[in-house]
């Protein structure tokens, strides 16, 4: 496959801008300058759109005047055709677009041979007189079908072809092709052999939504993408959606925004990285919307330019059922900060979804973004389309540094099961996945982070507890290998905390028992020490007397000496000593210095 | 409804002459058996009562886009009324007489 890049071709081709989005891109630049492209395609899978807008862009970007042939269609059909895409055909018309109507009338006889050599000679004239660069044969079967001979319908291409080549202009000739493959029927192959460039576009009806496609089959002399692209007709004309060359070079962040909710910031280290992407995945009222929603009205707050894609539900309803959980959007809808962009998914083509949210993002110029749900989209054409669409979602949020959250509803019975529709998930940075545990008769949110690029994260499921409070996350309770959540959580939780009470309870009483003792002991010393003081003062005084009878009767004795009666009773002095006295006891030492 | 060559025809005079304009491009093969089998039926058809303008594109070829000319050769018949545009050689006699209203005058 050749890559899309640009000087890839042979020596002196050139190549013409057709200036719509995508296409120069697949093809390296354009179309063959000065060469024929063959544009085949069924029944309105825009092949007039094509070669028209191609005539215009020239006019319009590049200054190169164009011709517009339509054998098929009135130029009135389709000037009013065109209208709505806001091309002013009108005042291109008057220098730099010439529209021939060459339209064979009903009442026309053919009788016999002709041929178109009239018609080129006056296209010619008319071309060189206003200096045209680009021209359109457009639905050149139907006049291939007037000529109603295979040889002569053959030497009529190779006219056109011959003077293409001739006349210097770049030239598109459209043809119709049955069905959806351009080589079945109509034997149009000798076209595809003498044109230089071959540009089929497809339109294909999957699950009622119609769905574009455009493929280079040939570019002579270059290199181009061989893929089929997808292809979306929107309000300003048509757009090729180049896959394979979308280049993601957005500038990486180390910033973060918030996620809404406090705890789950802290969860991922301090929020989001701005301008990543972010998928919220869970099962039907798992609270995906809600934690978008968080995010929204967090961004909301900081003033940052915020659009919210709804599928499949009302602004309004969006906003109420958020405020049911605390999240006021209101405001910021009135205010103009938040754009609510609401969408039925089956109403359009991915691709043409994403080309609206293009639009109002570049409008609005959205900072922040979120897509509720993104698997919604799945419903518009198919899983592989889809699929696809989200990946250049993202893209586009990346390259335009937007911070997208995105939800994505989990199909079927397996709640448990986090694989995702459209299969994002490998290219969203960040990945919360919420589910419902059902145990004990309820079911209780949990959230977890399955992964978050470039950041620490907490490994832990979280309960996710909605009040009209907002929202708030809960740690888990894990008992004998199950995860404890609601009530059951609040069970734990309330015996926990009847426990701690008990015991703090306990501790008290304890406590109150010590003091209790203290104050009790303390007295009995109290009392004690009372008494003791007691008896000593009791000591006290009978030695304070036993010494003074002693002093006093040691002076009576040194008065007995010294009278003259003190004589008589020298005689015996040992036993007049202890004869009739109160004496401490006997252990005491008779000169009573033991207290 | 069998045409007799030799026949006289019905006088065509009765609506005033026939008045042709016919687009070529010179040196085209088709263009030049167009004009051979116009003269022949006017010779056969209208004598005397018909004029050609040829009108070549090459040498005037604003007027493909002027007089709306898609294929080369287109005859059309300007007068008598009702205006007729015939494309082709005029090879395919009949369904040119029958287009110029002389097929049902011959009987």
């Amino acid at each position: 496959m050749g890559s899309p890049t640009e000087n890839q071709d042979v020596a002196g081709l050139h190549k013409t801008p057709t200036g719509i989005e995508g296409f120069d891109l697949i093809t390296g630049g354009g179309l063959p300058r000065n060469r024929t492209t063959l544009l085949l395609g069924g029944p309105g899978s825009g092949k007039t759109v094509f070669a028209l807008q191609t005539l215009v862009n020239g006019a319009r970007q590049f200054g190169e005047p164009g011709i517009f042939v339509a054998f098929e269609e009135n130029s009135r059909q389709i000037l009013i055709n065109a209208a709505s895409f806001g091309w002013n055909l009108p005042e291109l018309e008057k220098k730099q677009l010439l529209f021939v109507d060459a339209k064979m009338r009903p009442d026309v006889i053919k009788a016999g041979e002709f041929d178109l050599s009239g018609m080129l000679a006056g296209i010619k004239a008319e071309a060189d007189a206003r200096g045209a660069r680009r021209i359109v044969f457009d639905a050149i079967d139907v006049l291939l079908t007037l000529l109603d001979d295979r040889s002569a319908e053959r030497r009529e291409i190779y006219r056109l072809d011959d003077w293409l080549s001739e006349s210097g202009l770049t030239g598109i000739i459209t043809a119709k092709s049955q069905g959806d493959d351009p080589f079945v029927g109509e034997g149009y192959g000798f076209m595809q052999f003498m044109a230089d460039c071959v540009v089929a576009l497809k339109l294909r009806v999957v699950d009622q939504i119609a769905l574009r496609y455009v493929q280079v089959m040939k570019y002579r002399g270059s290199s181009f993408a061989e893929n089929e692209a997808p292809l979306v007709i929107g309000a300003s004309g048509m757009e090729v959606a180049d896959i394979s060359a979308t280049t993601v070079a957005p500038e990486t962040s180390q910033a973060r925004v918030s996620s809404g909710v406090e705890r789950l910031d802290a969860m991922l280290g301090s929020g989001y990285f701005r301008g990543s992407s972010v998928l919220i995945t869970g099962s039907a009222g798992t609270g995906k919307s809600i934690l978008a929603g968080a995010f929204a009205e967090a961004a909301c707050l900081r003033k940052e330019h915020t659009l919210y894609v709804s599928f499949d539900e009302n602004p309004s309803e969006v906003v109420r059922d958020l405020s049911s959980v605390g999240i006021r959007l209101g405001p910021h809808v009135k205010s103009g900060v938040l754009r609510m962009h609401s969408a039925r998914a089956e109403a359009s083509s991915a691709e043409v979804h994403l080309m609206k949210i293009k639009g109002i993002v570049r409008e609005h110029q959205s900072r922040c973004m979120v897509v509720d749900p993104l698997s919604a989209i799945v419903k518009a054409g198919g899983a592989l389309t889809a699929g696809r669409v989200a990946e250049r979602l993202i893209c586009l949020a990346k390259s335009e540094g937007i911070t997208l959250v995105c939800t994505s509803l989990l199909q079927g019975a397996q709640p448990l099961s986090e694989e995702t529709p459209v299969q994002i998930s490998t290219i969203a940075d960040t990945w919360v996945h919420l589910t419902k545990i059902s145990q004990a008769g309820e079911r209780n949110r949990a959230l977890s982070i399955v992964k978050s690029r470039g950041m620490k994260h907490s490994n832990q499921v979280r309960e996710l507890i909605l009040s009209d409070q907002g929202i708030a996350l809960a740690d888990v309770y894990t008992a004998g290998g199950d995860v404890l959540m609601g009530t059951a959580r609040w069970q734990k939780e309330a015996a926990e905390q009847a426990e701690q009470e008990r015991i703090l309870a306990e501790v008290e009483h304890k406590r109150r028992e010590v003091a209790l003792a203290r104050v009790e002991l303390g007295a009995r010393i109290e009392a004690l020490e009372q008494e003791l003081k007691q008896k000593q003062a009791e000591a006290e005084r009978s030695i304070g007397a036993e010494a003074r009878r002693k002093l006093d009767l040691a002076k009576r004795r040194k008065e007995l000496e010294h009278s003259p009666s003190a004589k008589i009773f020298k005689k015996r002095p040992d036993n007049s000593q202890g004869a009739g006295k109160k004496t401490t006891p006997g252990r005491r030492s008779p000169k009573g210095d033991g207290q | 409804m069998i045409p007799f060559g030799n026949e006289q025809p019905r006088r065509p005079e009765e609506k005033g002459p026939f008045v042709f304009r016919l687009y070529v491009v010179d040196e085209g093969p088709s263009s030049a058996r167009a004009m051979a089998n116009l003269s022949a039926i006017c010779k056969n058809h209208l004598p005397d009562n018909h004029q050609i303008e040829i009108v070549d594109l090459l040498q005037d070829p604003r007027r493909v886009l002027s007089d709306k000319i898609l294929a080369t050769p287109t005859l059309i018949k300007l007068s008598p009324a009702p205006v007729r545009k015939i494309i082709g050689d005029l090879g395919e006699e009949a369904k040119v007489l029958l287009a110029l209203g002389l097929q049902q005058r011959t009987t």
